[in-house]
């Protein structure tokens, strides 16, 4: 199913972020971020809370607005204007930590709404791409039952599905397993997992280090909303440069 | 005191009053779907990035929620035939209704505009959706849902409103039976029996409302 | 429209006012026994409230005002056109109020009546001091939003003839044919009454859910 990462040039990287500056009114929320994510690459974005992780992965569909800086989605300047930024948001793809399904439509219902109304799919076409991706989910028998019939690793899962049904070229993952119970976060993390071996892009800020070890290609550290330290995972755990970066490991690893 | 009650009158009349009971079921029908518009239609202007038209709404909601129905339907009954619209009492009743339910219409819903978390908004754009969409598709069956019980109070108390279109000789229960009564000068009998049509009138109206709700918002929530 | 008209105008104001007044202070008076007789836990008395309540809740005010006017003259009560109106918007109000602090009464927590009970205090003491108090505040902006509700609805003792604000507005309008002014100055006129009191019952609901939080 190779069909997720469609074939684009590779003259762009994939995600570039360059001097993008972002301020709370006086607070600055994102000092001089220079990030680049080459296709297929796998990155995994900690850091404490407040160090602005998040606000990051929400710039890049526009979530959130910068203020200073430039970002490029596949060669796109992601600008201020609605049509770049539409354009943008269809070609990536973000995961929530609190799911936001959408509760007043099934599961199904849930995963061909943007792709009948912003692709403009026929319905033949976006119920069974709605189907193949909760499939691939394991999530399928469950196409029409409500969000609120479901557990927290299932409404994350359809949530992922869903992302999936707009064929995006990038996943964004802001903390997927966050407010999942325990017993759930396996499930979520497998699903991730699996989406990383096929070759999507994907950015996803979490505290798995388990997750990091396993798939990312590079581990990003982010404090006071800055870049601290990247690294491939099996240097940034064993050989951190930062005393920042290990105060944190040192709390979240409890060691 | 040895007035005997006589309900004859009342029977006779009860032909009339009862299609009476239909006009008074037109105008709150006609004036209920009215307000939804203008409720509807009023939260999305109130949520303008133009801050006039967000004026605009603010003052219209609280001109109608502070004056009585009745100048209101006085006003647009003289107000309409200067800018050349020549309507009938019920029409013109129907609008007067539509503007007054739509003013607390527009209040309401913009509560359940507001109660539903911002997840749902980012959730949408995220997937590409414009923001006319995200309110459309996915804002606005949750946000009606949420605040419904509070919605049918407001058409309830709407329905019951209908009765002062009589003051502009409106068809509908209360001018009927405001002629039965001039006719017949037994004034208690008819305005007991009417003010107990009344009574199943939004006895009914409330029973639609649940009937619709359970229909149209079937889904289950946490 | 000139300076006796409007003067004309004021003098039905004055009405409106004191049609307003009473209705709503009497209406209180009522309003706080069907309050307490809609909670007393005697299941007949709360069931004949919960009635009386739905009557007034489920019938226009119009035809309330109907009924009395008219129900008072036939059991030989004679009364001026006011008075019996007054009457008509005092029932009106004691069943909305008496609604009102019923839920403001339910909302106080359960721990308050227990917490008094097991300090022997006793019914009244219960209510007067525990409570009505907390009732009340919590009930608050939805009274005040009610006393708006109240003084547009004196405007429909015009209907059944009594000279207050609206009834002094067509007056003039038939008079002058200047309905748009005549309404338009009424309306203002109301407007000027009721939307300090919208504005304030507002405020105090922001207020409250703010240290409800």
């Amino acid at each position: 199913m190779n069909d997720i990462a469609t074939t684009a040039g590779n003259t762009h990287p994939m995600i570039s972020m360059t001097g993008v500056e972002k301020w709370y009114g006086a607070f600055q929320a994102l000092k001089d971020i220079n990030i680049s994510v080459a296709k297929g690459e796998k990155i995994v974005l900690c850091g404490p809370s407040g160090s602005g992780k998040s606000t990051l992965i929400r710039c890049i569909n526009h979530l959130e607005t910068y203020q200073k800086g430039e970002i490029r989605v596949s060669g796109t300047v992601l600008g201020h204007q609605a049509k770049t930024i539409d354009a943008v948001r269809r070609e990536v793809g973000m995961v929530f930590q609190q799911f936001n399904l959408f509760p007043h439509l099934t599961v199904l219902e849930n995963c061909m709404l943007a792709p009948l109304r912003a692709l403009k799919l026929s319905r033949q076409e976006a119920e069974g791409r709605a189907r193949q991706l909760l499939e691939r989910v394991k999530i399928a028998e469950q196409a029409d039952k409500y969000p609120a019939q479901l557990s927290g690793g299932q409404q994350q899962r359809v949530a992922i599905a869903r992302a999936l049904c707009m064929r995006p070229q990038v996943m964004l993952f802001d903390e997927p397993t966050s407010a999942l119970d325990p017993e759930m976060v396996k499930e979520v993390l497998d699903t991730m997992i699996g989406l990383a071996e096929e070759g999507m892009t994907m950015i996803c800020v979490t505290h798995e280090m388990g997750f990091a070890r396993q798939v990312a290609d590079r581990v990003i550290f982010m404090a006071s909303g800055a870049v601290v330290e990247e690294a491939p995972p099996a240097e940034f755990f064993s050989n951190p440069k930062h005393e920042r970066t290990r105060k944190f490991l040192g709390e979240i690893l409890g060691h | 005191m040895n007035y005997t009650l006589d309900f004859t009158p009342v029977i006779e009349g009860l032909p009339s009053l009862l299609t009476a009971c239909l006009g008074t079921f037109t105008l709150a029908i006609c004036g209920m779907l009215l307000a939804t518009v203008i409720g509807i239609g009023g939260v999305v202007l109130r949520q303008s990035k133009i801050a006039p038209l967000r004026w605009l709404v603010i003052v219209f909601v609280e001109l109608i929620r502070n004056t009585p129905f009745l100048v209101q339907i006085f006003f647009i009954y003289f107000a309409l035939p200067l800018t050349g619209i020549r309507l009938d009492p019920t029409p013109t009743a129907i609008i007067a209704l539509g503007i007054n339910g739509g003013a607390y219409a527009i209040e309401i819903i913009r509560g359940g505009v507001q109660s539903i978390s911002k997840g749902q908004m980012e959730a949408g754009l995220a997937l590409g959706l414009h923001k006319g969409q995200v309110f459309r598709l996915i804002i606005l069956k949750p946000a009606l849902r949420a605040i419904f019980p509070s919605l049918t109070s407001q058409f309830v108390l709407l329905t019951l409103t209908t009765s002062i279109a009589s003051a502009i000789s409106a068809y509908e229960l209360t001018s009927v039976s405001q002629r039965i009564e001039s006719d017949s000068f037994r004034s208690f009998e008819v305005y007991f029996t009417v003010t107990i049509f009344y009574l199943v009138i939004s006895w009914l109206m409330m029973r639609l409302f649940a009937l619709f709700s359970a229909r149209y918002f079937a889904y289950p929530v946490k | 429209m000139g300076r006796d008209e409007f003067l004309f105008l004021l003098i039905g104001l004055k009405w409106t006012v004191a049609l307003s007044a009473i209705g709503f202070v009497c209406g209180c008076l009522a309003g706080l026994v069907i309050a307490l007789l809609r909670t007393s836990g005697m299941r007949p008395i709360e069931r004949a409230t919960a009635g009386y309540i739905a009557l007034f809740q489920g019938t226009p005010l119009l035809m309330q005002l109907f009924v009395v006017y008219y129900g008072l003259a036939l059991i030989g009560i004679k009364m001026d056109a006011w008075a019996a109106v007054a009457v008509g918007l005092t029932l009106h109000a004691s069943a909305y109020l008496g609604e009102i602090w019923r839920g403001g009464i339910e909302a106080v927590p359960r721990g308050q009546t227990e917490a008094s009970k097991a300090l022997a205090l006793s019914y009244s003491s219960r209510m007067k001091d525990v409570l009505l108090p907390q009732a009340l505040r919590i009930s608050l902006p939805a009274t005040i939003g009610f006393l708006v509700q109240l003084i547009k609805g004196t405007s429909l003792a015009s209907i059944v003839g009594f000279t207050e604000l609206t009834r002094a507005g067509n007056i003039i309008s038939n008079q002058i044919f200047q309905p748009l002014t005549v309404f338009g100055i009424v309306g203002m006129l109301y407007f000027i009454m009721c939307c300090p009191l919208t504005i304030y019952g507002a405020y105090l609901e922001r207020k409250f859910a703010a240290s409800a939080r």
